[in-house]
């Protein structure tokens, strides 16, 4: 469980990072927080001929609410995002997803843009990125581009970013007003990657309908998902128990879990809609009450 | 004025260093030393019919690559068989290097010595072996049935060893049996998985011809011994150190592991200190583990309860080698019948070969099965008969002590409990719990739709096996005292519980006492810590030697101060005449005038050659007859069986029936292990156990895939359990002292683990109202279980 030898490349800035990056070509990867990468390293599974470290690149290493729209650079911590005052109160769900996220060794370290960019589709920062309609800013030799959430997660550990670019900024607009949201998973111990996780919003108008909704689900397929079929059954209608549950229920023709050594396929959908309701319930909840 | 530590709860001596970054374990020796590596078999089963280690041995930084090929004399032999048995059909060690058939992932083939762990794994890639894979044997009760794929080829099924044993009229008393029952249970494969993983640190010095070995091992005599056969040298010129060990639990006791021989061997015929640092990947493809076993019991009860007769057939899964013979299984059939009296038992017990990594002692040992086997009957019984299982258990309690079981014991010898009260121990646990509210509490979350349930788990503990264990004990001229006993440490209390005991003999403040464990320079002979045995067998070896250190003492001190050896007293650190406290020797200046010879420095020393020269005075010599220099003994205690620990445990779950979730809201432990040294410390090891025995219920399982590939060997797959997923242990004992050694004491290491599948699984049983017969149970099984999704 050693590493194969790379090369090491500390870069001060962006540019020089992508620089770096276009001239070694396909075997040089970028290393942020390296909680992912350097298990992968260890097991021989990634022999990268060289790492671009983005540790040193102080640009990329910001974390703030600007207005309404949580912005991070690609390096901003996991830890950092917990430290954020007044983010819980915010927008709940992206607190108590954070908090899931491992243990804190490894939340001190790892980055939200290395999680995005390594797409696990039982990783919590994808589908706060989906649920939020985020965007991410890439830097490549052609310059800067911004790819929405909905486009940026093709399947399992694949994304839209290139080779040579570098995620450079994280964008999650904040809904305000009557909201209510949570993030609640099973995992099989405290720390490990969810089983299956659900990150529910809800906004209620004065009239006691729901506004907007949002559903997005973890570990149940290739990648994060949003839940179209439960957001149309619950935009619009009377947030009561028996909506909720036809809303959940829906998710059942969106998921597609696998089955491993950690449990069956139907194991897993079980659980997927257990914490979709819970997590539906909560952010209705939550609503109602931001509204007294 | 006498204190006595004996009983009381001292902080661990070791803590400070332990827990400050300042322990010294094998990674830290010979820091300069080339490193090894493996090639390990990919297949679980296959002729290694070539092994090209050219490109290998060009990589820069490589020193030297070895196969089978290199090895020989009794290098080239299989590894010792350490428990052999005449009931073992087939015994089968393996080679230090597979010769040409590797029968479990991971078996090691070739051995890389290189510069640094880096460049070994590079040359690793290099080396190319010529697989022929051939049909494995996996699954336990496939393996044992018609036509199973054979897990070694030389043999025609795969049996490794059958033993059966009958104590009272099984049939008959099955016949005149009014209710008869067939069950099966189940617990799946797991592993001790210490924080630690092993090591061999290993330095031949030629000029010297002397060979110092480090080794994360329990038992370093052991190693000691053993190399010095295989290598042909002097005993005395072969040393073993175990030092700090990062936890044990019985992976680190096998003697010999491939890796032990081959980086000694290594550092002999290469000339250079030699490093093997196993890492986590290794361990869980290339060292012990253990559970594996399928009982098929068949029961015969009385209308109130009583177990009239009982048949117990069973598999256990050796893996692919079994050093350790026929141990573990016969440690479950041996103490399958727990607290109760069965008069009719009868075993039969199939050890099977299986293509997957050899099976040896973890933790328990072989008695978690047998008391989730025992305490899922006497469940299964009460519910049958409509009965409450706290009055089955009752009911078919051992009454009577000595209790001889009627089979025989892991030490060749009849199994006989020494001592016990268990119907005082159940109330101890009942009272903790306070049954009747908690019966009270079930019902009315029952009636608010929770799911939960009470289990109930016992179980006896037989410890302190021999065959022996020693201690030195030697008072220095500055009046500490020096132990040292023959075996390590894995993080217990050793230091700090002989210390106890030192201290309280010759009335010498703690903190002068220093222990040294598992280092054969200190003391050559020795057995091992496993088994629950240290406390009871290498303890009492301390009390002894004191005692003598104790005479040795009173009869210098009686010379010196004119009186009768039983005339003096010791206290604070001295020793005095009996009603003259000014009339006293402080034991370092007696250490001196025992030894007449020049200290030289300090002032004590002055003191201490005038106490010498009083023996002139006397027309005496300075060493009567029968006497030696120095205030000093090494003795050995040597037990004639085992001594049997209890106790009981009582789990309260709450099971989230969407998720399958099963949260522990109370665990309470009841626990005897006689008289105990150091409540702290007995504490500690009844909470690791306990997590270890969630970890068995809940979480744990070595996962193979059909064609013997380990599906889960890293730590995010193998689900170990993590404090986050401990309850709070409620814990309560009591004190039956051992008739049978001079402490009073029984063993504890093992204690804590070994009834907690069982009382999951009773509780879970009781929640669901459906049999649990399988372990661990994951959240899945629950679920299956309780009918919300069909099994996989
Ligand atoms: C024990 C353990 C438990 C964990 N549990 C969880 C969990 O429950 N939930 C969870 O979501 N995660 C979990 N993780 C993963 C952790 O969150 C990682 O930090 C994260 O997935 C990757 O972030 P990183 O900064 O460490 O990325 P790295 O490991 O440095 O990189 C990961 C990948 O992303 C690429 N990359 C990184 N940054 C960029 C960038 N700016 N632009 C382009 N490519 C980039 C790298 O080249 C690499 O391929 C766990 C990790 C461990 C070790």
């Amino acid at each position: 469980m050693k590493p194969a030898a790379f090369e090491y490349l500390a870069p001060r800035s962006v540019e020089e990072a992508v620089a770096l990056l276009a001239e070694r070509g396909e075997d040089a990867k970028v290393i942020a927080g390296g909680q992912s990468l350097v298990p992968m390293m260890a097991f021989r599974l990634a022999t990268p001929a060289a790492l671009v470290d983005l540790n040193g690149v102080s640009e990329l290493d910001h974390a703030r609410v600007d207005r309404d729209t949580l912005v991070l650079g690609a390096t901003a911590r996991h830890r950092s995002v917990q430290e954020l005052a007044g983010l819980r109160e915010r927008c709940a769900m992206v607190a108590e997803a954070v908090g899931l996220i491992g243990h804190p060794p490894i939340r001190n370290r790892g980055t939200a843009g290395g999680s995005i960019a390594h797409a696990d589709p039982a990783a919590e920062w994808p589908a706060l990125l989906l649920a939020l309609d985020g965007e991410v800013d890439a830097m490549g030799p052609g310059g800067r581009r911004t790819i929405a959430a909905a486009d940026l997660f093709r399947t399992y550990f694949t994304t839209a970013l290139a080779p040579d670019e570098i995620l450079t900024e994280v964008r999650l607009p904040l809904p305000a007003g009557a909201v209510g949201s949570a993030f609640v998973e099973v995992a099989q111990r405290h720390g490990d990657f969810a089983v299956a996780g659900a990150g529910a919003l809800m906004i209620v108008a004065d009239d006691g309908s729901v506004a907007d909704a949002r559903l997005v689900l973890i570990g149940v397929r290739d990648t994060a998902v949003r839940s179209v079929a439960a957001e149309t059954i619950l935009r619009g209608a009377s947030p009561t128990d028996p909506v909720l549950d036809d809303a959940t229920n829906a998710i059942r023709s969106e998921i597609d879990p696998v089955s491993d050594v950690h449990g069956s396929s139907a194991y897993r959908r079980r659980v997927a809609i257990a914490v979709a309701r819970r997590a539906v319930t909560l952010a209705r909840d939550r609503a109602h009450a931001a509204v007294a | 004025m006498t204190t006595r530590l004996f009983g009381e709860r001292v902080a661990r001596s070791e803590d400070r260093r332990l827990l400050t970054g300042r322990g010294r374990y094998t990674g830290d020796f010979e820091p300069a030393a080339a490193h090894a590596a493996f090639v390990r078999s990919d297949f679980a089963h296959a002729r290694i019919t070539g092994i090209d280690v050219a490109a290998a041995q060009a990589v820069p930084g490589v020193l030297d690559v070895f196969t089978y090929a290199d090895l020989a004399d009794g290098f080239a032999d299989r590894l010792p068989l350490l428990v052999p048995s005449d009931k073992l059909i087939a015994p089968r060690t393996q080679h230090a290097l597979a010769k040409d058939e590797a029968c479990y992932a991971g078996e090691v083939l070739a051995m890389v010595v290189a510069r640094d762990r880096y460049v070994a794994e590079d040359a690793l890639e290099r080396i190319v072996v010529e697989y022929e894979p051939l049909p494995a044997a996996v699954d336990l009760d496939r393996a044992a049935g018609p036509n199973a794929p054979l897990a070694h080829l030389d043999m025609t099924d795969n049996l490794a060893g059958l033993v059966t044993e009958e104590t009272g009229d099984v049939d008959a008393a099955f016949a005149a049996a009014p209710h008869v029952y067939d069950w099966t249970l189940r617990m799946e494969r797991s592993a001790s998985m210490p924080i630690e993983t092993r090591g061999v640190v290993a330095r031949y010095d030629e000029r010297e011809d002397r060979l110092l070995v480090h080794d994360a091992t329990q038992a370093p005599t052991g190693v000691r011994f053993g190399l010095a056969m295989l290598f042909g040298m002097d005993p005395d010129r072969v040393h073993v150190v175990a030092p700090d060990v990062g936890g044990g639990f019985g992976v680190k006791v096998i003697q010999f592991y491939p890796e032990e021989v081959l980086v000694p061997w290594a550092a002999r015929r290469l000339g250079v200190p030699v490093k093997w640092i196993e890492d986590r990947r290794e361990h869980f493809l290339g060292s012990n583990h253990e559970r594996g076993q399928i009982h098929h019991v068949h029961v015969g009860a009385a209308d109130d309860g009583r177990i009239l007769a009982l048949e117990d057939r069973f598999l256990h899964d050796t893996g692919a080698y079994c050093s350790y013979g026929l141990i573990l299984p016969i440690i479950t059939a041996a103490q399958l019948p727990g607290p109760y009296d069965l008069e009719n038992y009868r075993y039969e017990l199939r050890s099977i070969f299986t293509n997957t990594v050899p099976t040896s002692p973890f933790r328990g040992a072989g008695r978690p099965h047998a008391a989730y086997v025992m305490e899922r009957v006497i469940e299964r019984v009460s519910k049958e008969l409509n009965l409450d299982s706290l009055d089955v258990r009752r009911r078919n309690f051992v009454k009577e002590f000595p209790h001889h079981v009627g089979v025989t014991f892991q030490d060749g010898g009849p199994t006989v409990y020494d001592s016990g009260d268990y119907p005082k121990g159940l109330a101890t646990l009942l009272e903790q719990l306070d049954l009747e509210r908690t019966r009270t509490e079930i019902a009315t979350a029952r009636a608010e739709g929770r799911t939960v349930g009470l289990g109930f788990g016992a179980y006896v503990e037989g410890t302190g096996i021999g065959p022996y264990e020693g201690a030195s004990v030697s008072i220095n001229p500055d009046g500490t005292v020096s132990v040292a006993t023959a075996h390590g440490s894995q993080g217990q209390a050793h230091e700090t519980v002989f210390a106890q005991v030192v201290a309280d003999e010759l009335q010498v403040p703690f903190e002068r006492v220093h222990v040294t464990t598992g280092d054969t320079r200190r003391l050559g002979f020795g057995v091992g810590t496993f088994a629950s045995r240290t406390a009871v067998v290498a303890g009492n070896a301390v009390l002894l030697a004191t005692t003598e250190v104790k005479r040795q003492a009173a009869a210098v001190a009686a010379r010196i101060l004119e009186v009768a050896p039983e005339d003096v007293v010791f206290a604070d650190g001295a020793i005095h005449v009996a009603g003259a406290p000014d009339r006293s020797i402080p034991l370092g200046r007696l250490a001196m005038a025992s030894n007449p010879t020049r200290y030289a420095f300090g002032a004590d020393a002055e003191e201490g050659a005038k106490l010498s020269q009083l023996a002139y005075e006397g027309g005496d010599r300075p060493l009567p007859e029968g006497s030696h220099p120095g205030l000093a003994a090494t003795e050995y205690y040597s037990p004639t069986s085992g001594v049997f620990g209890f106790g009981f445990h009582a789990a309260l779950v709450e099971i989230d029936l969407e998720t399958g979730h099963v949260d522990i809201l109370r665990y309470v432990v009841h626990h005897d292990s006689g008289r105990i040294i150091n409540p702290m410390v007995v504490e500690g090891q009844i909470h690791g156990g306990v997590a270890q025995g969630i970890g068995g219920a809940l979480y744990e399982r070595i996962a193979y895939g059909e064609e013997g590939q380990m599906l889960n060997a890293t730590f995010m797959d193998f689900l170990m359990v993590t404090a986050a997923e401990m309850p709070r242990i409620e814990e309560v004992h009591t004190e039956t002292p051992s008739p049978n050694n001079p402490l009073g004491i029984k063993g504890v290491g093992e204690a804590g683990t070994i009834p907690v599948s069982a009382t999951i699984a009773n509780a879970i049983s009781d929640a669901l109202n459906t049999p649990v017969d399988h372990m661990p149970v994951t959240p899945e099984e629950v679920l299956t279980l309780a009918g919300k999704i069909e099994s996989p």
